[in-house]
Parts: structure tokens; sequence; C-alpha cells
């Protein structure tokens, strides 16, 4: 009696998210009906974002945010790669054991931190600190990519640390035991074999960057123009769906629901293929 | 329960054809060995040769060190810091007529090369995520020899040698991962052999495989004793019993006897040799 009360409980929880996924998909599909309509795929390539006269009609398109997004993201990930990579190497290989529990939980407080933390601290400390070094107005695409990077670094950290901490001990001992260095230990052994997490690990980061909304919001610039440097301020869609939200209407309305329809996707993807690899990698 | 004195040893008859030559290519002599943190030491006052071109086995109960005296004839327990080693290991040098202390080693770069010639085959079969070809020419890379077709040589050799060839000549170049658990083994065995070590150390080398796995690995453990000189850790009495020449029985850290594994197997002077061989304890 018990079990089976329980049994559809849990059961409805589980459909619970299924159905949240799609509904939000349904939802987001339907009303970026007008205007997918009204622009097709020259929403891709219309770089204006005006309503016209009265709020009736205008010229809506994406592409600004989405080079914004896609740069941001490509900063970030440039940045952090590498500096996840080192991280976690010197936490499962290098580092003393004296070390390695405080720095890995400051690395998991890291990742805990509120995004609006970052974009305060991005906004009125590091911000002058870009501008005085790389020129520009402080605010743009270099500063929010930076930001970015520091914010993904610890979470991709930590799960390449994960990753990486599952090799054997007996697989680095034995090669070890042929005369490897470290150096060769990490490049031969661990890194093949913590590879499908380590890809794992990169693209949820990867996930997490192209949706970030609020620490962007502080350091992109928000305007919508390409940018021609790399400290130029532009804009990418959460951003520019946060700012526009509370005053758009009809048309305005329509597309900005498919910017938000583009990024649901491939953040779906994304995640998706993160999945695909982590599921990969505990079936072997 | 006293510790035999190593001079005991030398009464047994051994004629060695290689006057030149050390008759033992290893020699622990008064090893005292504390794991980092312990507070007591795992090992005491163990002496124990290991005797050129012959197989010598090292048996005695769960905990009680034999692993952990393997470990430290080619100082892997160097990778975890806070050790301390006391007495001495010697080695042979290539030559054979003088040794050395491998204790006295200090820097990374000896202590990759004592790797090297000291190999080390473990419990659990360790191919790395890498072609078969590529696990055997591992360490030969390692070792920095670059010239490819001395590498394919050494290679096919050490493959040959170590009973492996026929199954993986013709898939060189898939994964090691795709090998059966005794297959992986031998796999493990030819990447140490192709580095033409002088000792290999085997620790437990088949208690994860099943018995004809095992018995093609103690073969090959026999064969390659022509031309390296090993010692093996083993659970497995009748393994000792078939493949050493020698055997040393440990109980909780100390080197109970050392003797011919005849004499150890059918007349040990000690009564607790004797207990753990017909098995009434351990």
């Amino acid at each position: 009696m018990g079990g089976k009360l329980f049994r559809n409980v849990s059961f409805l929880s589980a459909t619970l998210s299924f159905f949240i996924l799609l509904g939000i998909f349904v939802i987001l599909f339907h009303y970026a009906q007008d205007a997918m309509h009204t622009f097709g795929w020259d929403f891709l390539r219309i770089d204006q974002w005006e309503p016209g006269e009265d709020d009736e009609g205008g010229m809506f398109g994406g592409v600004i945010p989405i080079v914004g997004t896609l740069l941001t993201t490509l900063i970030a990930m440039v940045i952090a790669v590498p500096l996840s990579m080192g991280i976690a190497i010197f936490l499962t290989e290098i580092a003393h054991k004296n070390l390695v529990k405080p720095v890995g939980v400051a690395i998991e407080l890291l990742a805990a931190i509120p995004s609006i933390i970052y974009g305060m601290w991005g906004l009125f400390y590091f911000a002058p600190i870009i501008q005085h070094t790389f020129g520009g107005n402080g605010v743009g695409l270099l500063t929010a990519g930076i930001v970015l990077a520091i914010m993904i670094i610890p979470f991709m950290a930590a799960i390449t640390r994960d990753a990486m901490n599952t090799t054997p001990p007996v697989l680095k001992e034995s090669a070890y035991a042929m005369g490897a260095t470290t150096f060769d230990v990490v490049k031969d052994v661990v890194m093949p074999y913590a590879k499908g997490g380590i890809i794992g690990s990169i693209i949820l980061a990867l996930g997490r960057a192209l949706g970030e909304t609020m620490a962007v919001a502080f350091l992109i610039g928000s305007v919508l123009k390409f940018p021609s440097k790399i400290t130029d301020p532009t804009t990418s869609i959460p951003v520019l769906l946060a700012n526009n939200f509370s005053e758009a209407q009809d048309l305005e309305l329509s597309s900005m629901y498919l910017l938000a329809l583009l990024l649901f996707v491939v953040s779906f993807i994304i995640i998706s293929l993160a999945k695909f690899y982590f599921l990969g990698r505990s079936a072997k | 329960m006293s510790t035999q004195p190593l001079s005991q040893f030398e009464t047994t008859k051994e004629t060695t054809e290689e006057t030149t030559k050390q008759k033992d290519v290893m020699r622990v002599e008064s090893l005292t060995y504390t794991y980092p943190g312990a507070p007591k030491p795992s090992l005491h006052a163990i002496d124990l040769p290991i005797r050129r071109n012959k197989i010598t086995a090292l048996i005695g109960p769960s905990g009680c060190g034999k692993s952990t005296l393997l470990r430290a004839m080619n100082r892997i327990h160097d990778l975890y810091p806070g050790n301390h080693y006391e007495g001495r290991i010697l080695l042979a040098t290539p030559e054979g007529r003088e040794m050395e202390d491998i204790l006295e080693i200090k820097k990374e770069n000896d202590l990759i090369r004592l790797r090297q010639r000291v190999g080390m085959i473990f419990q659990k079969p360790t191919p790395f995520p890498m072609t078969i070809f590529e696990n055997v020419a591992y360490g030969l890379k390692l070792s920095g020899m670059k010239n490819k077709s001395d590498i394919e040589e050494r290679v096919v050799t050490a493959l040959q040698g170590s009973a492996i060839w026929k199954e993986t000549k013709d898939r060189l170049h898939e994964s090691a991962m795709g090998l059966s658990g005794g297959q992986q083994q031998r796999l493990c065995i030819a990447r140490a052999v192709a580095l033409k070590p002088e000792v290999l150390l085997f620790d437990e080398p088949t208690s994860a495989l099943d018995p004809i796995s095992t018995g093609a690995i103690e073969e090959l453990i026999a064969e390659l004793k022509k031309e390296v000189s090993i010692a093996i850790v083993t659970h497995n009495m009748q393994q000792a019993s078939r493949l050493s020449d020698y055997t040393a029985f440990m109980y909780i850290g100390d080197l109970i006897e050392y003797n011919k594994t005849s004499k150890i197997f059918l007349n040990p002077d000690q009564k607790l040799t004797e207990d753990y061989i017909t098995g009434r304890f351990g």
C-alpha cells in the first residue's frame, strides 16, 4: 500500500522534470512563431533591435547577441581550460596531501559564489584594471570573458580533478615503475584515462558560460553593436533578454522568445553531449 | 623467533659459473622501513639476497610485509613522501663486479634509471590507455630511444619473449584494453622486459587471473630467469614451490627463514615456517 503510493509519487516527480523541459520548449516555440514567420532565417542576419513606431512591428535580429555570446564564451574557455587543467593536475599529482584538502575546499567554495558577486567585483574592481591595461571603456568583451573564465574555472577544475582521481593508483605506479616522470604520467596515463570526464567538464562549463546572465550583464556593456576589437562593449543573448523583457511587447517579445529558444537549443545540445561523454565513461 | 643471521644463508652449496660477477644481483641488508606517518616500522632489519638468474619467492600471511619489501627494492615507495629507510639495499652494477646502495639515490633522474633497471609487475594487469605496441614501446621512449626501427625490434623481441606475440602480432595497433586479463598481464611483463632490466619484481602477478592464465604466466616467469633475476611475492604456496629456487618466509615485518625452496617446503628450520607451510595458520 505504502509502497505503491511511494512508487507513484516518485514516478510523478521523475516524469515532472521531463514535462517541465518539454513545456518550456513548447512555450518558447509557440511564442517565437510570430518572429519566425516575420523574419525567418534572416533573424540570424539582422543586426538591429529596433521597435517600430507606436510599438508596431520593428526590426529584430539576433546576430549581435549571438556573436557576443559566442565570443565571450570563447574568451572564457580559452582562459579557463588550461588553468583548470593545471589546477586539477596540481591537486591530483603534485600537491602535498596537506595542501590538497584546503585548496580543494576553496575551489568548491568559489564555485558556490553567486554570480552577481562576481559581476559587482568585476565591474568595480576588475574593469578599471582592464581599462588601465588594455584601454577601452573597462566594460566589454574582454572583461566579461575574463570574469566568466574566473567563474567557470572552479567548476571545471573540480570536475576534472574528480575525473583524474579515478585513475587507479596502480596504473600510475606502473608508469613510474617504468621510469616515467610526473609529467609523463600526467600526459600519458592520467589525461587519457580521465579523458571522458575532462571533456564532460569542459562541455558543462561551456553550457554554463553560454547561459550566464548576471555577471555578464554587469560587464559586457550591453550595447547593440558588433565589437571591432576585444575591449569593445557588445551584448549577449541572456543580457539582451534580461535588459529588454520589462518593456517588450508583440513582435519584440516574440523575437526575444526566438532568441531564448536558440539559446535553449544550443545549451540543450551541449549538455546532451556532456551527458553522452559522462555516460560513455561510466559504461567503460 | 629470532631472525637468522645472514651467514647461515651462505652455507648453501651454490656453484657460480661466472666467478667475476657477484653471485647476488641484489642484497637487502638489515633493512628497516617505516611508512609515512606510521608510529612503528613495517619491516624490521630484513636481510635477503636475490640470486642472479634465480627466482626468489617471498611468502607469508597478509600484512607480513612481503609487498612492502618488494616495493622498497625499486623505491616505488618514494612516490609517497615521508618514508623512512634504514639499512642498505645493494644492487650489482651492470658489469656485476661491485654493488651500490640504492637507498643512497637522491636525484629523481637516478631513481628513474633505477626503476628501469629493476622492473615491477603488479597484482592487477595495468595496461596503459594506448595501443599494444605503444604500451611496450612506452618505456623505451621514456628511456630516450628515438630510432623507430630499433624501438620496433625491441618491442617485437619483448612480445615474443613474453609469449604473447602470436596473440598480438595482428593487432599491435589496437587498444591494449581489448586484451583478456591474462594477455594484459603478459603484455605488462613484455613492457617491463623490453627495458632489459636486471631484476624483475613480481607483486602477486597471478592473483587476479584464472588458472590457465596463471599457468601461462608461471611458464613465462620460469623462462625469463635465463635473462633476468626475479623476486616474486605470492600468496599461493604451490606457486612458490613450483616456481622458485629460493624462498623467504616473512611474518609481521620479520624475515623468519630464507633458504632453498626445497628446504623450506620439505624441512624448514623454524617451527613458524612449518606451521605456515602446512596451513596451520595464515
